[in-house]
């Protein structure tokens, strides 16, 4: 629209059907302005036997121009009715079910569809550049702000209605009504308060107990440490009869590791490691759930002992006591006490002895 | 038009406007010009897709069950048979397989969200570069802040309903978070999931959330967005004719009409396309949630990837003090960075405003070079979040450019506080660069290439003045802008009422700082016809050394240098 059309058209402002705003129009519309082109005219443009138009009626270039349009544009409507018949075409004629079928089904969906689309935006496009004339008009901006005279009329409604309805004057009205607002706040705040349990100490424990199995997470097969084949293997580990329950899982999950005899750092003062007692044959057991935020630490490197969360890759180092060495957590996976029970089975040996999981408020 | 057609249009006009006398403001609404700019589709684009998001999701809604209960799949997906699930994830899996379109209509919703946030993204930085948040339309710059925190939460909720692993993972962390806010975490968990996480309720709340209390405040905002956009009237790029006291575009009707129509259409196309032959969101490959598992190389929506990155690059600071826990490294990174970009953009109006004493309407925007110290703050603020954006996919990118991953967090900690710093002195001599380049095409013309020799040997290049169009540009707020009056700055020796005093010192270094830009001597020496009235401004450069040719055409930098 960067040409501009104009050249002795009369705009006649958006007050066109009143005749008191006609003759002192407050917004003039269209170029050039009215003054300027009654001078080029030498005429009474509303006196005039010529009809002013706001808009020219026939579009900018050479007429051939605008009738291959019209035919390009008149194709292309042609082609996304075509499409949009195709779609329900599609729709009728593929079932779905299988991946193939949804693929096949997916595609002459989305393809009819984009072009049902496409067609009526590129023909919409070609319509506007070149079968409607190119014009560049101006409108007139009022300034925003209102008229000093209306500014003062406002305030002179607002103050009668503000003494009439007697808020300023009786106090009492005013300071109840404003005291009763307060409770009715907070009313609905208190309704919400049966949307969950307190959390008392609930964060705090896990369900593992004394002589409770740890079962393969996937298979909920209990296991021996013979069965681990060698060491370097981490196996993600969960509580016996829990195995489905995703709100024990979210805080029990364990992860248990089987060194080499001699690679466990033990804790002594003065140096941070795994609690020897707490282990079995070397197979070490820590929570899963990453003490930053509470993603399961899946990852595990075995030449260099490394835990990574994958989330926000929060770094434990297994061999001693799963001490953070980088990222984002700020203590270690808390180790589980495990042993063996008379089956030979790995089981824990009590809770956790510290609270699993991301940090919170009453934590300490 | 025949005869029939216009008599039951007319007939309908009448019967509309005895009843609801709208003829005059609709006509004014059909002449109303709007502007044209490529950058004033951005806005468009997320108003589009808006609707697109409502269209397909209510779609999604007659399929989608917000439940948590567990069942056993038995749809058309195979590899999933037989294994315990929500009836979340089981119905979004039924959606993709068993429903015909329905894994259009997800793909579509699910391409349209990005765009949506993408396009809010890039249209609000249309709108700080050009400074069209100025007055009067701060109310909408606010709203839009406002429309953009909305978005980001909707596109969390929504892409956390189906229950699968990734969608759960994300959930988890927003749990995480959440519990670490000191004081009313741990109660805002219980009370959001309903007990422990993940609990039976936090998929139905979400859902509640996202197909009805957001999308709601979303719709009645984006209608006072647009109101406003248009009562105010839309702002225009500069350029001949255009002033701040009038509009200059094609009307409403038929033009704007008809173009937008086509956007919109060209959108849902885009889209379609998108949907059809690039796969989003292949929740089946996930599996469904359980807090024991996870896959590597997790990522969020890209829109959330900023608040993920902050997550990542924190160092592990937490108290334990009076036996409370203040987890620093979870509840710092997830309120401070956003928080400070957005009450930061929130208030820059007004900063703005104060520090210039600029209380004019604007109506034309400004170029970004013109505003060299808006366009250094939003280049710093862009590199801000970009770093915790790039850092939010770290360890992809280690994988990828085979960095090691903790070098990359390394890089990106420095990097949070010295790329800003860079990109704001960059981004301002760039600023500062076209500014002189402008100045020197307004004060010498356009070289045309045409070299001339002069009677004494010498040689001299011909220039002409720039034409109306780009002089109208250039010279926008450069040559003969009026004086700001309300400012702090002083020009004589004792200050001015407005620059005493510490906050007054702040607010004049501020208001120097803004407004610092290279001078542009409008019609003095140099005066941009190529007549060779340039050269009182060649007069200085000459004289160290230049030719008299050089000297007579002002010489390449003369206008820089020499004045």
């Amino acid at each position: 629209m960067s040409e501009t059309h104009g050249g002795g058209q009369i705009p006649p402002g958006d007050g066109a059907e009143d005749p008191q705003e006609m003759r002192a129009p407050r917004r003039v519309i269209g170029t050039p302005p009215p003054a300027r082109s009654r001078t080029l005219l030498q005429a009474e443009p509303d006196t005039d036997g010529e009809v002013e138009r706001w808009l020219p009626a026939e579009p900018s270039g050479p007429p051939q121009q605008a009738k291959h349009a019209e035919r390009l544009v008149s194709a292309l409507f042609v082609l996304s009715a075509l499409a949009s018949i195709g779609f329900i075409a599609a729709y009728v004629g593929l079932e779905v079910g299988p991946l193939a079928s949804v693929q096949r089904s997916n595609l002459a969906l989305g393809v009819s569809m984009s072009v049902a689309f496409g067609a009526l935006a590129v023909g919409a496009v070609i319509w506007v550049r070149f079968l409607m004339p190119s014009v560049e008009l101006t409108e007139e901006r009022k300034p925003l702000a209102s008229s000093p005279e209306v500014r003062a009329e406002f305030k002179k409604t607002f103050d009668e209605g503000a003494e009439a309805s007697g808020f300023v004057k009786r106090k009492m009205v005013r300071r109840t009504l404003i005291a009763a607002t307060i409770p009715l706040a907070v009313a609905p705040i208190v309704l919400l308060r049966d949307m969950g349990p307190l959390p008392g100490t609930s964060l705090r424990h896990t369900v593992w107990r004394k002589g409770m199995r740890m079962l393969v997470y996937g298979p909920n097969t209990p296991l021996r440490p013979a069965d681990f084949a060698i060491p370097g293997q981490m196996i993600t580990v969960v509580p016996d009869g829990y195995q489905d329950n995703l709100d024990v899982l979210a805080k029990a999950t364990t992860i248990i590791i089987k060194f080499a005899p001699g690679q466990l750092v033990p804790n002594r003062p003065g140096q941070e490691g795994t609690i020897m007692n707490w282990t079995v044959d070397n197979i070490v057991a820590y929570s899963k759930i990453c003490t930053h935020v509470g993603c399961p630490v899946a990852l595990y490197e075995q030449t260099t002992h490394h835990i990574l969360c994958p989330c926000h890759q929060s770094t434990f180092d297994a061999t001693r006591g799963a001490k953070v060495i980088f990222g984002p957590a700020a203590r270690p996976l808390p180790q589980l006490p495990i042993g063996v029970d008379a089956e030979g089975f790995l089981v824990a040996e009590s809770d956790y002895h510290e609270p699993v999981g991301p940090s919170f408020w009453e934590r300490g | 038009m025949t005869s029939g057609t216009e008599k039951a249009l007319e007939g309908t006009g009448r019967f509309l406007d005895d009843r609801l006398r709208a003829a005059k403001s609709v006509n004014t609404f059909l002449r109303k010009i709007f502007p044209d700019h490529w950058s004033f589709l951005l806005g468009e684009i997320a108003l589009y897709t808006f609707i697109i998001l409502l269209l397909t999701g209510t779609f999604l809604t007659l399929f989608f069950q917000p439940s948590m209960s567990e069942v056993v799949y038995h749809g058309a997906y195979t590899p999933l048979r037989g294994v315990r699930m929500s009836e979340a994830y089981a119905s979004t899996l039924n959606i993709s397989f068993d429903v015909r379109g329905g894994l259009l209509m997800r793909q579509i919703h699910h391409w349209a969200a990005l765009l949506f946030m993408a396009a809010i993204f890039v249209h609000m930085l249309r709108i700080f570069f050009t400074g069209a948040y100025r007055k009067p339309r701060e109310f909408n710059w606010l709203i839009g802040i406002v429309l953009l925190t909305l978005g980001l939460l909707e596109g969390l909720f929504g892409y956390s309903l189906p229950d699968d692993l990734l969608s759960g993972t994300g959930l988890r962390i927003t749990q995480g978070v959440l519990q670490s806010i000191p004081i009313v975490g741990t109660y805002g968990s219980y009370f959001l999931f309903g007990g422990p996480f993940p609990g039976h309720d936090i998929i139905p709340r979400l859902y509640i959330i996202h197909v009805l209390l957001i999308p709601a405040l979303l719709l009645a905002l984006i209608s006072a967005h647009l109101f406003l956009m248009f009562h105010q009237k839309h702002t225009q790029m500069p350029g001949k004719g255009r002033t701040d006291r009038n509009v200059v575009g094609a009307p409403t009707y038929p033009y704007f009409m008809a173009k937008t129509g086509a956007f919109f259409f060209f959108i849902f196309a885009v889209l379609a396309l998108l949907s059809t032959f690039a796969q989003i969101n292949p929740i089946w490959l996930f599996g469904p949630y359980n807090p024991s598992g996870i896959t590597a190389g997790s990522q969020p929506d890209f829109y959330m990837g900023a608040l993920e990155g902050a997550l990542r690059i924190m160092p592990a600071w937490e108290w334990n003090v009076f036996g409370h826990t203040f987890a620093f490294n979870v509840f710092i990174p997830a309120l401070v960075p956003l928080g400070v970009l957005f009450t930061g953009a929130a208030l820059w109006p007004f900063i703005e405003r104060w520090a210039t004493g600029d209380h004019r309407e604007h109506h034309v925007n400004d170029r970004p070079r013109n505003a060299p110290t808006r366009t250094a703050i939003g280049m710093a603020a862009v590199t801000f979040w970009g770093v915790l954006w790039l850092e939010g996919a770290n360890d992809v990118i280690a994988h990828q450019l085979q960095i090691p991953l903790y070098t990359l967090t390394w890089i990106a900690r420095v990097g949070i506080f010295v790329g800003p710093a860079i990109a704001y002195w960059v981004t301002k001599r760039i600023c500062l660069g076209l500014q002189r380049k402008d100045a020197h095409l307004l004060e010498h013309g356009v070289e045309t290439g045409i070299i001339r020799q002069l009677p004494d040997g010498g040689y001299v290049e011909d220039t002409r003045p720039v034409d109306e169009d780009l002089r109208a540009v250039l010279e926008w707020n450069r040559v003969g802008a009026p004086e700001l009056t309300a400012g702090p700055a002083a020009k004589d020796e004792v200050p001015a009422r407005g620059a005493r005093g510490p906050l007054g010192r702040l607010r004049a270094t501020a208001d120097r700082v803004i407004t610092e830009s290279i001078p542009v001597e409008g019609d003095g020496h140099g005066n941009g016809y190529g007549n060779g009235h340039g050269a009182a401004a060649a007069v200085t450069a000459g004289e160290q050394g230049a030719t008299p040719a050089e000297r007579d055409q002002g010489g390449p930098d003369g206008g820089d240098t020499g004045h």
